[in-house]
């Protein structure tokens, strides 16, 4: 006979460990039980395992893009890879300045955010506090469902219907300026729409949800005190809601800077200095540009753009942490 | 508005409201009109020839039937080593290491690469995939290479998902299970898993509707071939362009501008079916909740 010896937690949380299991094992249950409690033990460190598959994938990426970056930085000189100004990697005296991608990269992913974040915040504002209910239930999900469309539909759509319109207008400014290279609507103007208008959902649905959960005591007590409604939504609303706006503006930067496919179509994707006429190129696209056909220390500077661009995220990730912190901080 | 505000006061409230709903106007017709715009060029692209063969330069014909099944093996692969890593780190997170403060490092930890994991570019992805399983594996451009590097991608969604889906199981159906004498696996299997079912698929067809997205992570990785597959089991070995692949270059080679309106079309219904089958399912875990 086994004999069961019961031994009640005194604890308020139950929580059984893979250690008192064991001790469990080995006091109490013999045979049949015994498997019970290996299929226990064993099944805590399959899921520690999945645990840690996370941060095993961190660990390899970072180290695999390290590993292949740094070489062609190495033989560039770092100055010269991330400030040379002219990219020109086919050439018999070939130059690896990123410079200008950089400088695209940002300014495609700054415009586009100062574009798309007050709009998106001022609609998120119409939908929680101003929208009848049967508007909101209609465009809440339609939004949703926006921020999952493929970015390759996006960059159709610019393709299609942005560029021409872009083309028109660039035709309009520079007519008559042989100086300008035309670039048939291809150019960070069209870039930066497209970044915006694909970032639009993603920072409605954050905003909505951030200005959703400020409470409603804080809304009561500003009207209370013979505030407006809309002066309770801007100067009280928006105030407390803002840590979870500036993560969602943060999460349409990350999305922004990373994107490659859509901006791939529509910006031209000549190494150009972003102003709003030139073709330019991103970090992202200059690697989908030449991946294909390189090879040697060209293939190598392309996974160096990479190194920069996962350098680039993973500052951006510290910072959001970092203000996520202070902003939940600042709340309590 | 009532009279009792001062006139600078209603005037600003007008002028707010105004710039508000103009904003909303605004973004909704731009969204709407996205949406009409592949719908109504798409649908018209849409037939039984361009859903089931392949596209022939030859023959002047253009398909998107080895598109689909590609797409359909990169999500069975890439959901065969996702899913059960990413929902068994989500109980990792939720029911063993989260319960006690011995993990809370740990925990810390994971949640920060979950973060990160999530905001690593997908072009990044591809790099990695193609360098890591592509030459370091061995594996070329083929469609398991594509599957794996996606796998590393969706990680964080399933993690995150599954998470919410097993924090809406309710307390007391754990402490009573445990309090009947089961173990912690057999109560997490016989009561836990089970209540959940319903988030972690969910979570599974938000991970799906990423992939089938996918476009930039798969360029390096699973390649660019638009051919069926000739032999069935080997056919994840060999490379392969998904819709968002195939749709690419067909935009940019110039020719296929129209046959990427049904692609897109295909596409967003593929995720509209995705999204109200997966809200459908949260919807109905929030009900049994409240």
């Amino acid at each position: 006979m086994v004999k069961y010896v019961s031994q009640p937690s005194t604890k308020k949380n139950i929580s059984i460990t893979a250690e008192n299991l064991k001790s469990c094992g080995n006091s109490l249950f013999i045979n049949a039980r015994s498997t019970y409690y290996l299929w226990d033990i064993l099944m805590y460190w399959i899921f520690t395992f999945c645990g840690i598959s996370a941060v095993a994938a961190v660990l390899g990426i970072s180290i695999y893009m390290v590993l292949a970056g740094i070489p062609a930085i190495q033989k560039i000189g770092l100055i010269k890879f991330l400030f040379g100004t002219s990219w020109n990697p086919a050439s018999p005296q070939p130059s690896f300045g990123i410079f200008p991608m950089i400088l695209s990269s940002i300014a495609g992913t700054l415009f586009s955010v100062l574009l798309a974040v007050p709009v998106g915040v001022l609609t998120a504002v119409f939908l929680s506090e101003l929208s009848p209910k049967w508007l909101y239930r209609a465009v809440r999900p339609a939004i949703e469902l926006m921020s999952g469309i493929p970015s390759v539909i996006y960059g159709l759509l610019g393709v299609v219907l942005l560029t021409p319109l872009v083309r028109r207008l660039e035709n309009f400014i520079f007519r008559g300026n042989i100086s300008h290279t035309f670039t048939g609507g291809a150019n960070l103007l069209s870039a930066v729409v497209v970044l915006a208008v694909m970032i639009l959902p993603t920072v409605i649905h954050i905003s909505e949800i951030s200005i959703q959960s400020v409470p409603g005591e804080l809304r009561e007590a500003s009207l209370a005190l013979g505030a407006t409604k809309m002066e309770t939504i801007f100067k009280i609303v928006l105030p407390a809601a803002k840590p979870g706006i500036l993560s969602g503006a943060v999460l349409g930067i990350g999305r922004a800077i990373g994107e490659a496919m859509a901006v791939m179509m529509v910006s031209g994707n000549a190494v150009n200095l972003p102003l709003p006429f030139h073709s330019v190129r991103f970090l992202t696209t200059g690697i989908v540009t030449e991946m294909g056909y390189s090879s040697g220390l060209h293939r190598q500077a392309l996974f160096s753009i990479g190194l920069v661009l996962f350098v680039f995220v993973l500052f951006l990730n510290l910072f959001l942490e970092s203000m996520l912190k202070k902003g939940g901080g600042s709340n309590a | 508005m009532p009279d009792k505000f001062p006139h600078h006061k209603r005037l600003f409230d007008t002028a707010a409201k105004g710039a508000v709903t103009l904003c909303f106007a605004f973004t909704i017709t731009v969204l709407a009109s996205m949406l009409f715009y592949i719908a109504i060029r798409g649908i018209s692209k849409v037939s039984f020839s361009f859903l089931f063969s392949q596209p022939s330069p030859l023959k002047g014909i253009y398909g998107i039937l080895p598109g689909i099944i590609n797409t359909l093996y990169i999500i069975v692969l890439t959901l065969i080593i996702a899913a059960p890593v990413g929902i068994g780190a989500a109980i990792y997170l939720n029911e063993y290491a989260g319960t006690s403060r011995r993990f809370a490092k740990m925990v810390r930890l994971i949640d920060f690469t979950i973060e990160t994991l999530a905001g690593i570019p997908s072009i990044v992805y591809g790099l990695f995939g193609a360098v890591f399983f592509g030459e370091t594996l061995k594996l070329g451009y083929s469609i398991l290479t594509g599957s794996l590097t996606l796998s590393l991608m969706v990680l964080p969604i399933v993690i995150r998902t599954s998470q919410e889906a097993l924090r809406a199981v309710p307390k007391s159906y754990r402490e009573g299970s445990l309090g009947c004498g089961a173990a912690k696996w057999y109560m997490i299997w016989t009561v836990v898993l089970p209540c959940a079912k319903k988030g972690l698929t969910a979570s599974i067809l938000l991970a799906i509707g990423r992939i089938a997205g996918e476009s930039a992570a798969l360029l390096f990785t699973a390649g660019a071939v638009s051919r069926l597959p000739g032999n069935w089991l080997t056919h994840p070995l060999s490379s392969g362009a998904t819709l968002t692949v195939q749709m690419y270059f067909g935009v940019s080679s110039g020719k296929y501008i129209d046959e990427a309106f049904g692609i897109a079309f295909v596409l967003a219904f593929i995720l509209l079916g995705i999204y109200f089958l997966s809200d459908f399912l949260t919807r109905q875990i929030y009900d049994r909740k409240g």
